[in-house]
This record gives C-alpha cells, structure tokens and sequence, in this order.
C-alpha cells in the first residue's frame, strides 16, 4: 500500500446550485484552514438560482500554493446531472464519493479509482424532520464522511459551526448531528483511504485571515473615505456594494447622529456614473461597482469625467465576456475597455491587485489617486480574486493622511489672490499636467467656473478653438504620463543572470508562483514582475530589455496587457510571448507550465 | 445715474447675469434665462449657494447666461438627472437648477429622469419644451404633439410624452407648467420651486423659432399663444413679506412652501386643489383633450421629503467630511482581521 501524502488534496465538490452546498463547503473549507493547512478554494458556480450544476474545490497544499490544482483527487459526486462526467475528471488512483442510498448506476462505473459509498439521504431522513432543510442537511453528511477519511477531527468541525453560527445553537446541532452520522458511519464500516492524511500544523495559519476581494474592497473603500456609492447590481460586484452598506453601518462613527455616506442602488450603470461623476465634481469621494457590461454602458460618462477632470473610481470585477458571456466565471478581459475607455483619446489609471490584502490597499488608495490626478480611476479584480475565499495576510492600514489633491479652499483662494496668482481650472500651473481645482460650495469670488463636456480652454471658457482644443488633450497626456511615477510601482522578483522572465497581473500572480518553481524544478529558471497599476512604471521596461523572452501570463483570449506594453515600448516587444488562459475558470499552475514549455519548445525547433 | 436696484442680499441684478446668449434672436429659451434671473434676484438666493445642470441640447447650454457666479456643469446628454443626483448627495446644502430641453428629458434621458423623480431628489428642473431637436436641425422630439408639422412637412403620429403627468405620477413633488413668454406666471412658479425642498419640475413651453415655429407646428408661437389654459394666476410671497396683502379669502388658494414662504393662487375658473393628485392628472387630461396647455401650479405634494433626508445623510456636506470623519481606526481594522481569522 502506498504511504499517503500529508496535507496535499484537492477534493471537488459537485452538486447543485441552491442545495445548501455553499454552507457544507465553507464549514469543509474552515475546518481545514483551522488545521493550520495552507488551503484555498474555488467556486464553479451558475449564473442561475437554483437546480444547474456547481462545483467547488478545496485545495490544501502542503507547500503554501492556493491556486486552483488542475489534478482532482477525489470528487464528492453528489449532482446525478454531472455525474457522468464528473468521474473522469478523478485522477488515476483517485477518490470518488457517492451517497449509495440507491445503488450506484452502471454507468457511473470506471476503473483506476476507488468508490466509497455512504447513505446520506438515508441517514439524514432518519435524523431530520421532514422539511425544506432536509435536503440541505443532507450536503452535511459528505462533510463527515470527508472529515473521516482524511482526519479532520470532530472537535475541529464543531469549533467552525460555533464560528459560522455563534448565536444559533439548534442550527449548530442540527449540522453536528448530520456531519456526525457520515463520520460515524464510514467509521464503523472501516473505511479507509490512501491518497492523503491532513494533519494539523500548529499555528500554521496563525495571523491568516479568510475573505474575498469583494469584501476586501469594500473594506478598504470605506477606510479610503468613500462617500457616494452608486451602483446597479451585477454579477459578480454586486457584493462589494452590499459589504458596504453592512460595514459602513457598522464602521463608520455617525456625524451628529446621521450618516457620513450615501449609497444608492440606481436605475442603470448609466445613472450610477453620472451619479458619480456628479458627486466627484461637488467634492465627495465616489465610487461605483460593476463587471463588463455596466461598464460598457459608462462608458461615456467615464469620458466625460476624463475630459473634465473629475475624480471618481471605479471597482470592475471582471467575467466572461463579450455580451452576457459567462457572468459567473473569471476573467481578465476588460484591460483595453478600462484602459482606453470611452470616445476620443483617453488613457485611464487602472489598479490592480493580486491578493486579499493589496485588493484592500488598493481600494483605499484608488480614491487618495483620484483626487490627486482628477480622473477616473478603475481598480481592476477578477471573479476570482473577487468571489473566491481566500486565506491571506491580514489587511494592514498605512498610516496616511487623505490626499484631496490640488484642491483649493476659500481661504488658499484668498492667498492666492493676494499673491496675483490667478485660479485658472484647466491651466498646468506646476507643469505636471495636474490642474488646479475648486469644489461647489466654495464661497470664494473667485472659485466657481463652468464644467462642460464640450471644447473648453484653460479656463474652463467654451472654446473650439484649435489651440485650446490641443493644449487639454496634450496636458491630460502629460498628466498621464506623471500618474506613471505614483501608481503602484511593480513588484519585481529576479535572479541574476537568468534571461528569461514572467509577468502576470491580478489572480493570476498565485498561479504564477506555483508555476515558477514546477519549472525551476524542470530546469527552467525564471524572473519575475508582477504589474500592480497602468499606467506602465519604467521597471516594465528594464525588465524586458534584462530578458532575452518574456512571458506574459493574462486571462483574455487576445493578449490585451501584451497589446498595451507592445504599443508603449516598440523595440523590446517581439521579446513577448503570450500565455493566455481564458476558458473562464481561475488559472492553474499547470497550464501556464504547459504552455511555457509549448512555446520554448516551438522557439527551439523554428 | 441711477442707482442699481438691490435685493436682500445687497445683490445688484448684475449679479445674476451671465455671458452673452447664444441662442437664435427670439428663441423661447432667453425668455427662461430671463425669468430665471429674476426669480433668483427677486428671492435673494446666494449664487454662490446654486449649482446648475444640465444636459445636452439648445436649453443646456443656456445656463452659462445666467447666474455666472454660479458652478455650472453642462454634462453629457440625457444624464443631467444623474448627474445632479450625485452632486445633491456630495453636498445636499446647494441648490441644484437643472436646465434641460424635450429631448434631453424625455428621450435619451427619460429613464434617469424618471428615477431622479421617484426619489424626490432636491432640484429645480426646467425643461424649456419646444418639441423638436435643435442642434440637430429640425427632428421631432418625444413631447412633439400627434399631429404636428415638422418643418419638412413630416406629420408626427406617435403620442407625446406628457413630462408633467408623468412627473406626478412618478413622484415629483412640485410641478407646473408654464409658457417662456409668460414671465408674470413663470417667474413665481420658479420663486416656488426654489423655496420647495424636494424634485419641482417645470415643464416650460419654449417655442423653437428657427425650426418648429411654423404653421401646422403645435409648439410655434402663435399656436402655443392661442393655447394656453392657465388653471389660476400667481404671485408668489417669499417669507419676509405678509401674505395677507395679496389674498383673497374667498377665491385664493394657499400653498405653504418648505421655507415658509407662500405661493397664492388666485382662481381663474373652477376650484383647483393642486394637491389632489387624481384631480391633477384629470385636468390635464381634460386640457389635452381640448387641445390645451395646462399651465400653473398644477400638483404640490408638501409632505414628502427629499432624497438626501431620506438618505439620513448627516448636516455637513459629505464632501466637507476629513479623514476623521471617514476612515474607521486601526483597531476596527484589527476587530474585522480577528473575525476573518474564524
């Protein structure tokens, strides 16, 4: 018999959407995660309520990757729909349970891999009342039967429920008695496994916390200041909004007994950016939350911001495009909209973080880089970044003082005018393409102007003027140009002497580290950059300059990131070679590996 | 020389002026600008207190020739409603003036338009209504009548858009409806909206002169002129005068205003309660029918409050708020990673 390994599984969960499995799988997920395993976890869910197929996996790694393992090794097959299919996607030597209330189909049999049966329906009929939850508790007894055969202890599972359902002690004993009974069960029957055993390792996870980027974002744009919030719900952003009406309630001290926040679920995405761009041009931090086609549909307004120079953010959580697409897979495929947003010449700052805590920094700081460059600014996640529970260092605050940006008071008017400096709105006062503005409200003489859409000059006069016309659009480019110095600079890992090099962006930063040492192990050494903003810093181009062949890992079928740094940086970049993974489901190791060596391979052979 | 008549506020009129108008001699739109500087001259209202909005269109761009004092924002096309939304929340203490035309309320716009009035959201909004798009050179709008000529001879036959029905309908709190020439009517019915905390909509007839002023036109000049249908004549009475001069205890009709000043309406024909909704819609329904317009005070809803009060938004503007007031501590911070370590 073969050693089992420790604490390196991926189990698959497959059932139903709306069966209640979201809450077995968390409590599955915790509990490993409580073990002090590195773990992560992913959910393949449907754009539908309830009755189509999900799956969910949960990866504990020995080595600390949290990514998603393209090899599943045991399938929990409680979805007669998948079923068929589900069973070859267990590895060789692989794992498959099944709830053999009823006898298990000839069809679903294969060879290579090990069945293990419990009688989930059966046990949960006997142990709960019929009710609209028995089918639900029914998703706990896998949980036991898991919890038994790779050694999760009961103590363990029970300290969870106590976490996830503190104040409901009959719905904690109602799921005990059910994970209980498939522990018990395979118990009794002496069942046994060799694929794996997960073993505690004390304080492991120490310091860890478990959220999503959704939640982390909507953290972090409370502690960035945010105060007009409008959106139009749309999978999968909508839980940024919704986090933040419920931490905001709970975070934000209230202001002579009212609210220091507004947030409005508006008609459409097109009423939620003019309703902040509005509130940009009067002087709040706002923001919106949306995916693809909300922001397909700001687009024009977004252009009006840029045009007019008014701050605002933007918190796109990408999905499957184009159209509808696939509303509930990842993606990376809004780069080139966000970036070149809207009619005209624009260039647009865009963030993007790479894991829960910078997703949290960078939600923060997207409105100090707002109102200190006057413009749209996009904080760019992904449904996988954004949907997906993810063990992470916890979110730190910097400590930093709010930068409201060139923004003059009544009073530095006042000094101003006393100097002779005049207040021109879209005049490049300091020569780095910032101008200097002034917020409604501002009771100075000399504060208000006229904001248009339209042509305008320096200051802010209606104009068609072919001067004035070029004097914007080259001084909104100089200002472009400057945000290249203060955006979050790359984050560079490299070796000396190693000539070839990877980049990547936002989720798929973890995949990438998983992927950089399978092929160091293969004898492939490489360097690293992660880009965390566009505009592109200088590193970007250093970094392909240092390499003979860069390759650039992103989640879009047309290489957009690739398109953008070919377009800035001429000369280097026939150095890059695209890897592009785009099938909708979060990266995995093995398939940049594969497809880094396909290329070296062709590179080789040509 | 004669000395410059002062308001309350040791304004001149000056004050409210703007740049010069670029719209074509005799547009109905200056005649808008005109009685917008006199309502806000005649209430004493702080420029520096208004923001205006507006859209895109021959009546969006009027609001730089008023009130130059002003901030002003002339947005993208359809969006003002948006947009004005926004900056009321950012700082709920100014008084929003939202200048639009038919088309840009009505058709790329309606939807926001709508949702601006169903939360009572606190503005002026004029539409100067003439029925076609000028910029674009002669298009019929959404609110042009069935019936009606375009200058081509193209007859309209699809039903217009009512902005004032629907206004009530969906919840605006103050509406009216008026004609750009009737500056004895206009004005007050602008006095009122001012000193009204809520959406007050004033669907303003503005006849286009250069495209839409000729015979078989429902909006020209002189159909419009031998149109109107006004429910009541009005004065409006702002809070430091007594209105008792100017009332008729038995033919007058009362409205308290948000601010404690008063519109007096003083009957023309039948009793008109602006405050029953059902008989408001039936009135211009009646009007339609006999090919009016309806103009006055035609519905005044005092009891509902506005978005931003709605929203318990607290008294200083959100975007005076510091980093004090907004960010949370270091130690809730701590507090939501110890429940995430669960």
């Amino acid at each position: 018999m073969d050693t089992p390994a420790i604490n390196d599984l991926n189990i698959c969960v497959a059932t139903e959407n709306g069966s209640g499995s979201a809450s077995s799988n968390n409590i599955l997920f915790k509990a490993i995660f409580k073990m002090g395993i590195p773990c992560s976890s992913k959910n393949m869910f449907p754009s539908n309520i309830q009755g189509l197929p999900t799956w969910y996996q949960i990866r504990a790694s020995a080595e600390g990757y949290l990514s998603r393992k393209d090899v599943i090794d045991v399938m929990v097959m409680f979805n007669d729909a998948t079923a068929a299919k589900d069973i070859y996607r267990v590895r060789d030597g692989g794992l498959i349970l099944f709830d053999d209330s009823t006898p298990l189909p000839a069809n679903l049999k294969r060879d290579g891999v090990q069945y293990i049966g419990f009688p989930a329906n059966n046990l949960v009929t006997k142990l709960v009342p019929a009710s609209p939850l028995r089918s639900k508790q029914r998703n706990m007894v896998y949980v036991g039967a898991l919890a038994y055969l790779f050694g999760i202890d009961m103590e363990v599972i029970k300290a969870v429920l106590e976490d996830t359902f503190g104040k409901k002690p009959a719905v904690i004993e109602s799921n005990l008695i059910c994970i209980d009974s498939g522990f018990q069960y395979l118990k009794e029957k002496g069942a046994s496994q060799t694929i794996t055993r997960l073993q505690e390792i004390p304080n492991g996870n120490k310091g860890k916390i478990i959220t999503e980027g959704n939640t982390a974002a909507a953290i972090g744009a409370i502690y960035g200041g945010a105060s007009v919030i409008c959106w139009y719900p749309i999978t999968p952003s909508s839980s940024i909004a919704e986090s933040m009406e419920y931490y905001l309630s709970r975070l934000r001290k209230p202001k002579n007994g009212k609210k220091t926040y507004a947030i409005v679920q508006a008609e459409d995405e097109i009423a939620s950016v003019g309703m902040i761009v509005g509130a940009g041009w009067a002087g709040a931090r706002s923001m919106t939350t949306t995916s693809g086609p909300g922001l397909s549909l700001m687009n024009e307004s977004i252009g009006l911001a840029y045009y007019t120079e008014i701050p605002c953010v933007f918190f796109i959580v990408q999905r499957g495009g184009p159209s509808t697409g696939l509303p509930t897979r990842t993606q990376q495929a809004d780069i080139s909209l966000m970036y070149g947003a809207s009619h005209g010449d624009t260039r647009h700052i865009i963030l993007f973080p790479h894991d829960m805590s910078s997703t949290f920094d960078f939600a923060r700081r997207s409105f100090d880089v707002a109102d200190r460059f006057q413009t749209p600014v996009f904080v760019a996640i992904d449904l996988d970044l954004g949907m997906n529970l993810w063990s992470s260092e916890p979110f730190k605050l910097e400590k930093e003082l709010f930068d409201f940006g060139k923004r003059l008071s009544a009073e530095q008017l006042e000094e101003w005018s006393k100097a002779g400096k005049k207040f021109r709105r879209y005049f490049d006062q300091d020569g780095d393409g910032i101008p200097y503005r002034t917020v409604p409200g501002n009771q100075h003489r000399l504060a208000s102007y006229f904001t248009r859409g339209s042509g305008h000059d320096a200051d802010a006069k209606y104009s068609e003027d072919e001067n004035d016309y070029k004097y914007i659009l080259d001084r909104l480019r100089k200002k472009h140009d400057t945000a290249r110095k203060f955006v979050p600079k790359p984050i560079v890992e490299k070796e000396k002497g190693v000539k070839t090099g990877i980049i990547c962006y936002g989720s798929s930063y973890e995949p990438v580290r998983e992927a950089r040492d399978r092929l160091k192990a293969a004898g492939l050494k490489t360097n690293h950059l992660l880009i965390r903003a566009l505009p592109l810093a200088a590193e970007v181009r250093d970094f392909l300059a240092e390499h003979d062949t860069i390759y650039l890992v992103e989640q879009n079928r047309d290489g957009q990131m690739a398109a953008i740094i070919k377009d800035e940086n001429p000369e280097l970049g026939a150095k890059i070679v695209s890897v592009l993974v785009y099938n909708g489901l979060p990266v995995t190791a093995g398939a940049v590996v594969k497809q880094v060596f396909d290329a070296a391979r062709t590179a080789k052979t040509a | 020389m004669a000395e410059a008549k002062h308001n309350r506020i040791n304004l001149s009129e000056k004050d409210y002026e703007g740049a010069a108008s670029t719209m074509c001699r005799g547009c109905g739109h200056d005649a808008i600008s005109a009685s917008i500087m006199r309502a806000y001259f005649d209430s004493s209202i702080d420029p520096h207190k208004v923001i205006k909005m507006s859209g895109i269109g021959c009546s969006s761009k009027t609001p730089a020739y008023f009130l130059s004092q002003s901030f002003g924002f002339n947005a993208v096309h359809g969006r003002m409603s948006a947009v004005a939304t926004g900056a009321n929340l950012a700082n709920h203490t100014l008084l929003p003036l939202g200048v639009s035309g038919d088309g840009d309320t009505s058709a790329i716009g309606l939807g926001n338009f709508c949702h601006m009035m169903r939360r009572n959201v606190n503005i002026t909004y004029i539409v100067a209504n003439n029925g076609v798009y000028g910029l674009t050179k002669g298009q019929f709008s959404a609110t042009a009548d069935v019936g009606s000529v375009m200058k081509g001879g193209k007859v309209n036959d699809i039903p217009a858009i009512d902005l004032a029905e629907l206004a009530i309908t969906l919840g605006a709190t103050y509406v009216s409806r008026s004609f750009s020439g009737d500056r004895k009517q206009l004005a007050p019915l602008i006095q009122g909206a001012l000193s009204h905390k809520g959406s007050a909509i004033l669907d303003v007839i503005s006849p286009c002169v250069t495209f839409n002023n000729h015979e078989g036109s429902t909006k020209s000049l002189k159909y419009v002129k031998g149109h109107l249908d006004p429910i009541h004549d009005i004065d409006f009475i702002p809070t430091f005068e007594d209105i008792k001069a100017d009332y008729d205890e038995g033919t007058d009709h009362e409205v308290t205003l948000h601010d404690g000043s008063h519109i007096v309406l003083h009957k023309l024909g039948k009793d008109y309660d602006p405050t029953n909704k059902a008989q408001a819609i039936m009135a211009i329904h009646a009007a339609i029918a006999e090919g009016k317009f309806l103009t006055g005070l035609i519905y005044y809803n005092p009891n509902r409050v506005d978005f931003a009060t709605e929203l318990d938004l607290c008294d200083t503007p959100l975007s005076d708020l510091t980093q004090d007031d907004l960010q949370p501590t270091a130690e809730q911070l701590e507090q939501i990673n110890a429940n995430f370590m669960k």
